[in-house]
């Protein structure tokens, strides 16, 4: 009885909500956690999928050698590859095209290619400005995969412990 | 002249709302032009310097009254085809009650009250008189009784109308949140606590 | 500095256009029109910028509570000051986008229902005093006004539901009309409690009858009245946690679903233009409205005389505004069975209770207040 009164009066008094009011109107004056984007920027993990990269090998030998594990495992089918035999025998693409516009970031090209030539870098802020922007063709894959290779070497061998 | 033109002025759209109530098609345009004549009338009573009645019109009929009426009709589903199919065959009838009620109208106010010569003029009193204090003092001294016996016959429809419209019927699932208000944590929540069980245990 | 102001304007340019454009015989009456459209401009004009930076406090006051630190980019002339250009972009964008009219729509209501629940919320700073002289119109009848115009509303929002031609938009228009009808009746019994209180439907004279000191005003001995007038100005505005009306959750936008650009922007208005209202009576009935709060203690009262009551007045109001706000980033939105209990179980015997308590109260001359 004595319980049920106490539930009405605190009820009747709004105390439930003036705790709530106390909470918020404390955090009114914490510290604030934004980070102002362009000037400052969140960490990245060495894991971070981003814009995606074909690598060559130290001495500038592409490494795909087109098994089209990537093309058979991506989810989203955005990856499209043609191949033939160079002259000097080796089976290497001809074509290795990935729509951005249908990527999903998942990170199955990376994980299913065997010489570790498709990479997802730390990229993030790119954007296309007219159609067909955000259609990688192989020639600019192997373009952002010169231009990061460093940080992209330094990745993989951050993460080599743990595979 | 100020004054006569905004007489002038909102006499005309109330008359013009007014007709318009009954010919509009759409009910809901009727209801609003309800709503404009509400408001022209309240214009016209404050010229004759009767606030307090205008603004309690707009304020219970255009404010409360007419929100409900609104809210009523626009849940109507109107068929607006056969609401005017009757039109043309009710018309007769209809120009006859109206004739009579304005004969019936004109004979009770008639020239003698209704002549503009005799139409005062508005006295026009000090900027301290209350209209609103003179109408209270009037309502609960000299029509006291009255008063309250409209209040007893609105208090009766209050409770009439909700006695209708409570249905204690057990069909329906609605919930009382008076009781879901005061539900406390413990109300539905228990903790238990339990040894926590490891591989040694295990058996 | 204010009565300067508007005598200068009232000698320099208002009088030569009188003599100028009328007949001797129309010149006081004209004169007088153009002094009170001055008037007019003098309230409404404030009233609008403050809408505006409202939006932007909003932003700021809900950003800081959630951890966050609003918006901070859009300045003047290059610098970006806190964001303070923030509202003016809102507006250009908002003036520049095409207003889409859907089909099947009522076009003339469609377009009417932005204007009908801004002009209320507008009309009624006619009556609000700023200080002892400082009043637009100052009538008898000053609170049934502001108690009729901020009942009209609930027409801006009905409408625009109804002429949207859209089920979301009607549901939020149904929600809110049935919403503002029930709390109407407890803020009309509230204010029937600061009538009682203090004589007089003079909203002057209602901040008079409270002066003394603090503990004069009347959010002491009308302490319920005070705390259900403002929750029921919260649900008369339509604001969290009391805005089922947009709910966006299971309405999406509620009534204001079909409208954009200047259109939504002025239902956008509207709403922050009440919410200013309901805090400036606030502060008038409840707390002592221009009234300084030191007046009555011996040291201080000297001290703070300077400041102009005006002030005072706009620094209540801004408090109340920042109640908004606080609510609105504390309370989740109230389910709409809950809101009809609070409204006529709750509220409704609670202020009948108080009237007849503040009624005793004044019947017996209780000191400090009624003496």
């Amino acid at each position: 009885m004595a319980d049920k009164i106490k539930k009405y009066i605190n009820s009747l008094f709004l105390w439930e909500l003036l705790k709530g009011l106390r909470l918020t109107g404390r955090y009114m004056f914490k510290r604030k956690i934004t980070v102002q984007y362009p000037e400052e920027k969140t960490p990245q993990s060495h894991r971070f999928r981003g814009l995606h990269a074909l690598r060559r090998y130290p001495n500038g030998e592409e490494r795909c050698i087109a098994c089209k594990l990537c093309e058979a495992v991506c989810p989203a089918v955005a990856i499209t590859i043609e191949s033939e035999p160079r002259d000097d025998g080796s089976r290497r693409t001809t074509r290795y095209d990935i729509d951005l516009t249908k990527c999903i970031f998942c990170g199955f090209c990376e994980e299913s290619c065997p010489v570790d030539s498709i990479v997802e870098t730390r990229i993030f802020e790119y954007h296309g400005e007219k159609r067909g922007d955000l259609l990688m063709t192989k020639p600019r894959l192997l373009e952002i995969g010169d231009m990061v290779e460093k940080q992209l070497a330094e990745d993989r061998a951050k993460d080599a412990l743990y595979r | 002249m100020i004054e006569q033109i905004v007489f002038y002025l909102f006499g005309g759209i109330l008359l013009l709302s007014a007709s318009m109530v009954v010919v509009m098609r759409n009910p809901i345009h009727s209801a609003l032009f309800l709503v404009l004549s509400f408001f022209a009338s309240s214009a016209i009573w404050l010229l004759l310097q009767a606030e307090f009645l205008a603004i309690a019109l707009v304020l219970v009929y255009v404010g409360a009254v007419m929100v409900l009426f609104l809210f009523v009709v626009m849940m109507l589903d109107i068929n607006i085809a056969t609401v005017r199919a009757g039109f043309a065959r009710f018309l007769p009838v209809g120009i006859t009650v109206a004739v009579l009620m304005v004969t019936a109208m004109g004979l009770v106010v008639g020239a003698d009250y209704f002549m503009s010569d005799t139409y005062m003029a508005i006295k026009s009193v000090g900027s301290d008189y209350s209209n609103t204090k003179e109408l209270g003092i009037t309502l609960y001294t000299e029509y006291l009784f009255q008063f309250e016996v409209a209040g007893a016959i609105l208090l009766v429809a209050i409770i009439a109308a909700i006695s209708l419209s409570m249905n204690k019927s057990k069909i329906t699932k609605s919930k009382n949140p008076q009781d879901q208000v005061f539900v406390k944590k413990q109300d539905r929540l228990r903790v238990v606590k339990m040894q926590s069980e490891t591989k040694g245990t295990e058996s | 500095m204010l009565e300067i102001i508007y005598q200068f304007i009232s000698q320099n340019l208002l009088l030569p256009i009188t003599t100028l454009l009328l007949p001797v015989d129309y010149q006081p009456q004209g004169l007088l029109m153009l002094q009170t459209v001055i008037k007019i401009l003098a309230i409404l004009i404030p009233v609008l910028v403050t809408v505006a930076y409202f939006t932007y406090a909003e932003r700021k006051v809900i950003g800081f509570i959630q951890g966050r630190i609003g918006p901070n980019r859009v300045g003047f002339f290059g610098f970006s000051l806190w964001g303070l250009g923030q509202p003016i972009a809102d507006a250009v964008k908002l003036i520049v986008k095409e207003i889409v009219i859907p089909t099947g729509s009522n076009r003339f209501l469609f377009v009417m229902a932005p204007i009908l629940s801004l002009a209320p919320s507008l009309a009624a700073w006619a009556v609000i005093p700023f200080d002892d002289t400082k009043v637009l119109a100052n009538i008898n009848a000053g609170l049934l006004y502001v108690l009729a115009l901020t009942s009209l509303a609930v027409y801006g929002v009905i409408i625009a539901g109804w002429a949207s031609n859209s089920k979301y938009a009607f549901l939020g228009a149904l929600r809110s009309a049935a919403q503002i009808v029930a709390y109407e009746i407890a803020m009309g019994f509230a204010l029937a409690g600061v009538l009682v209180a203090s004589g007089s439907l003079n909203l002057g004279d209602i901040v008079n009858s409270q002066s003394g000191s603090i503990i004069h005003w009347f959010w002491i001995p009308l302490f319920p009245l005070f705390v259900i007038y403002f929750i029921s100005g919260l649900a008369e505005t339509n604001r969290a946690p009391f805005d089922v009306a947009e709910g966006e959750s299971e309405i999406v936008a509620g009534f204001h679903v079909e409208y954009g650009g200047m259109a939504f922007s002025v239902f956008f208005m509207a709403e922050y233009a009440n919410m200013i209202l309901i805090a400036v009576l606030s502060a008038l009935m409840f707390c002592g409205g221009w009234l300084s709060p030191f007046q009555g203690i011996p040291g201080l009262e000297g001290l703070f005389a300077w400041v102009p009551p005006m002030f005072w007045l706009l620094a209540k109001t801004s408090f109340f505004m920042f109640l908004f706000l606080w609510f609105r980033a504390t309370f989740p939105r109230y389910r709409y069975d809950q809101i009809m209990r609070l409204g006529w179980k709750v509220f409704i015997p609670i202020t009948i209770f108080w009237l007849v308590v503040v009624s005793a109260l004044v019947i017996t001359d209780t000191p400090p207040w009624f003496n």
